[in-house]
């Protein structure tokens, strides 16, 4: 036992100190140099101030901004310190309620859009900071964001089309439209 | 499943077994100590350890090495977050962890578990995610490779009376693998945009101002309830967002490559933090397999017939091509109680995933991640269909066989495929051999304790938190669905997988405690019966192949063993599946 004693304390602390100091900090010093941008988290900066992420979505409500995916983050919607989903199983009448209240403030919001709405717009992320909706999402709500805003519906399209992202590689993930930066894209056509 | 989902899964196997070879034979050459570049890092580091290089160990003290390294590791992980309020590093200024969470996460990580009670991104500081948790990705996933080439070693031996050198092996494994991949693959994480520094919280002002209810504490600090114990919420505003900085990349290479799966964010691999695009998605769910796949190889090559390995990969990828297909079928079918008030169904089920990744990428992760013991999650399990939330369960439930941990997979698989020459041997009349070494009555015995100490710690677990007042509490969903939530976490426990239905309240002194003791014995009863019988083999001589010897080889033995898999999985869970997640299948569908 006492043979093992020292080999374990002594090999522990040294190879701690390289897999736990001594690597992020090599990591963190070639990221720094070689991708700046995405190492300090991707941020949109406007007129010299962090406006926000382009990973991390914000929450939006109001009928002029294309809405993103609901958050179940507490106490607040896309609260950057305390990611999570909502947890509720399939059957859990939670979620039936909360599905409900997120299709009544779509309609209310777009009354005469009788279109059948995109699940992603009426279920949380998983990471309750989804920063993405799917192009079905955005297509829904282009009239409301047009209306709210009076301008041509088609000019609302076009932007859209400009930010909306093709599956990676053609095979990975799904199609995406990035909430935060297409509502920045709205903001500035004023 | 839509052709996408196909085609993914098609891709994801082709670029998989393409890379088992190379690792495989490099891993075996690295434990085999041909590879020797960093020999003037490994010499001096060996002197100044007091380790003799060339000194090799019987089980029973590479056995307690293991444990020992093991054990200094939770004293440390405990230690770290007990004190990281004093220590630097903690920009966000995190109090000291409560001290059942930290005996909880010490425990969990320290056996490649990495449940996780806490949420990281309001709990550790960057000293404690690094030096305590991230270390311990790094030794768990050590642990569990030497002990399966100690194993190998022992079919691969005759007559020898030690099974390897424990310190060189965990230093060659860390040194010559895991690292160098980590840092090339923590580098391409943050190219896509996983973050990697050592900022405090950064407050950017968001578009639009957040109006939301926020919970009233009372003078005591506690949140205030009103009479029907609703919590008292007063009116508030922001337009701040505060984002979560730290080493994310470099430690989220090591959380997938080394199955750990303890991410930084509470939401793991779901945060566009940890896992920001479909690319990053695809390359995690490989580095999952990377390591379990190719060490099938190196068993193969060490033991000198590479057709033993293959046989052991074949009954792992037709397990898990049945079930990553179920998973992503499942996932596809929208709920009917959603459907019905008007939502598109074509989308699937969408709660608790993340756009980018859809269905098919979720649920291909889901089953990668539990088929490993990884337990890492790109979408909320919690929140999947019945039937889809059972894949996740049942690939933990067959024993983390379907490639399983790293190292800890196949040691699992191979004392299956002992099971598996021990019932075959029965249906002949022969004594039972594999690779060449009789399979005794000692033998049985360890596999006896190795396939049953899980199911065991799983189900009697389970039944006291079911039956406990404090077990109950901590139910999030009602119905069939809050049984399957206690379920999964025993499971998840036992296990060593570490994901959970999380929405169980689990950090509490009895979660903390329960799951703790269910994750320590999980992993090491059965590392000790696998490392006794790893010495026991080594001092077996070697039987010549007659035409009396079963092979195993070919399709005929990976049929067995696959129906050992499921036979074993299937007496153990299944009336316990038929309370969780069956009944809420039957009451989700063919109610509506």
């Amino acid at each position: 036992m006492k043979t093992l004693l020292r080999p374990a304390i002594s090999l522990f602390i040294l190879l701690s100190l390289v897999t736990g100091i001594v690597y992020p900090l090599l990591v963190t010093g070639i990221a720094k140099v070689a991708f700046p941008d995405a190492a300090g988290g991707s941020l949109i900066v406007k007129d010299g101030k962090a406006v926000g992420s382009r990973l991390i979505g914000q929450n939006f409500t109001d009928p002029k901004y294309f809405w993103g995916r609901p958050s179940a983050t507490s106490p607040q919607p896309y609260n950057g310190t305390a990611s999570g989903g909502s947890n509720l199983g399939p059957l859990n009448p939670a979620l039936v309620d909360a599905v409900k209240g997120r299709i009544e403030a779509l309609k209310a919001a777009d009354p005469n859009n009788k279109r059948p709405i995109p699940v992603d717009l009426v279920t949380a992320s998983a990471s309750g900071l989804d920063p993405q909706i799917s192009p079905a999402a955005a297509e829904y709500q282009v009239e409301r964001v047009a209306g709210a805003r009076k301008l041509d519906p088609k000019v609302v399209k076009d932007l859209v089309a400009k930010n909306t992202v093709e599956r990676q590689w053609t095979v990975f993930g799904e199609p995406t439209v990035n909430v935060l930066e297409l509502n920045l894209a709205l903001d500035a056509l004023h | 499943m839509s052709n996408h989902a196909w085609i993914l899964l098609g891709l994801y196997l082709v670029v998989l077994l393409l890379t088992v070879k190379p690792l495989g034979t490099y891993i075996a050459k690295v434990m085999e100590g041909e590879l020797n570049f960093y020999g003037g890092i490994e010499r001096p580091l060996y002197r100044l350890c007091g380790v003799r290089q060339d000194e090799e160990m019987g089980w029973l003290k590479y056995a307690f090495a293991i444990l020992l390294f093991n054990f200094l590791g939770a004293l440390a992980v405990y230690a770290l977050q007990r004190l990281q309020l004093w220590l630097p590093l903690n920009p966000q200024a995190f109090a000291n962890v409560s001290p059942d969470s930290a005996f909880n996460t010490a425990v969990s990580f320290v056996t490649n578990t990495n449940w996780q009670g806490y949420s990281g991104e309001s709990t550790m500081s960057y000293l404690t995610q690094m030096l305590a948790l991230a270390v311990q990705n790094f030794f768990s996933a050590a642990t569990g490779i030497v002990v399966v080439i100690a194993l190998i070693r022992g079919f691969a031996r005759h007559s020898a009376a030690t099974v390897g050198n424990a310190w060189v092996d965990l230093t060659r494994i860390t040194l010559y693998v895991l690292l160098p991949i980590c840092v090339v693959y923590s580098l391409f994480l943050t190219s896509q945009g996983a973050i990697q520094n050592f900022d405090a919280y950064k407050d950017v002002t968001t578009v639009e101002v957040t109006k939301y209810d926020n919970p009233k504490n009372g003078p005591d600090g506690q949140p205030l309830k009103d009479e029907k114990g609703n919590p008292v919420t007063e009116p508030a505003e922001t337009q701040t967002q505060s984002l979560p900085m730290g080493p994310v990349a470099s430690q989220e290479a090591i959380k997938m490559l080394g199955t750990n799966g303890g991410g930084l964010f509470n939401a793991n691999s779901a945060h566009p933090y940890e896992n920001p695009t479909p690319l990053t998605n695809f390359i995690q769910m490989l580095s999952i397999f990377l390591i379990p796949g190719a060490l099938s190889y190196t068993f193969g090559r060490i033991v000198g017939d590479t057709r033993q390995g293959w046989a052991v990969l074949a009954a792992m990828v037709l397990m898990f091509v049945v079930m990553a297909g179920a998973a992503m079928h499942f996932e596809q079918q929208a709920n009917p109680l959603i459907t019905q008030l008007g939502v598109d169904p074509s989308f699937g089920n969408m709660e608790g995933k993340e756009t980018r990744f859809g269905i098919a990428d979720s649920g291909l992760f889901a089953t990668i991640t539990t088929g490993a013991s990884c337990g890492a999650v790109n979408a909320m399990h919690d929140s999947f269909t019945p039937l889809g939330g059972m894949i996740p369960l049942v690939m933990m439930q067959l024993g983390e066989v379907v490639f399983g941990g790293v190292g800890t997979g196949l040691y699992g698989m191979l004392v299956f495929a002992i099971m598996a020459v021990f019932l075959s041997g029965l249906m002949i009349g022969r004594t039972p051999e594999y690779l060449g070494k009789k399979i005794e009555s000692y033998e049985m015995k360890m596999t006896s304790i190795a396939i049953l100490v899980t199911p065991l710690l799983v189900l009697i677990g389970t039944a006291i938190a079911v039956m406990a007042v404090d077990g109950r509490a901590g139910i999030a969903n009602p119905g069939a669905h809050g049984f399957s939530e206690i379920l999964y976490a025993f499971t998840s426990a036992a296990n060593n997988n570490g994901s959970a239905f999380a929405g169980l309240s689990a950090n509490t002194p009895f979660y903390n405690v329960m799951l703790g003791i269910a994750v320590w014995f999980g992993r090491f009863g059965v590392i000790v019966p696998v490392l006794g019988m790893a010495g026991s083999l080594a001092a077996k001589k070697r039987l010549a192949v007659t035409e009396g010897t079963l092979p195993t080889h070919g399709p005929l033995f990976v049929a067995l063993l696959i129906g050992v898999v499921l036979l074993v999985g299937l007496l153990n869970y299944v009336p316990a599946l038929a309370l969780g997640p069956v009944i809420e299948h039957l009451q989700l569908f063919a109610a509506h």
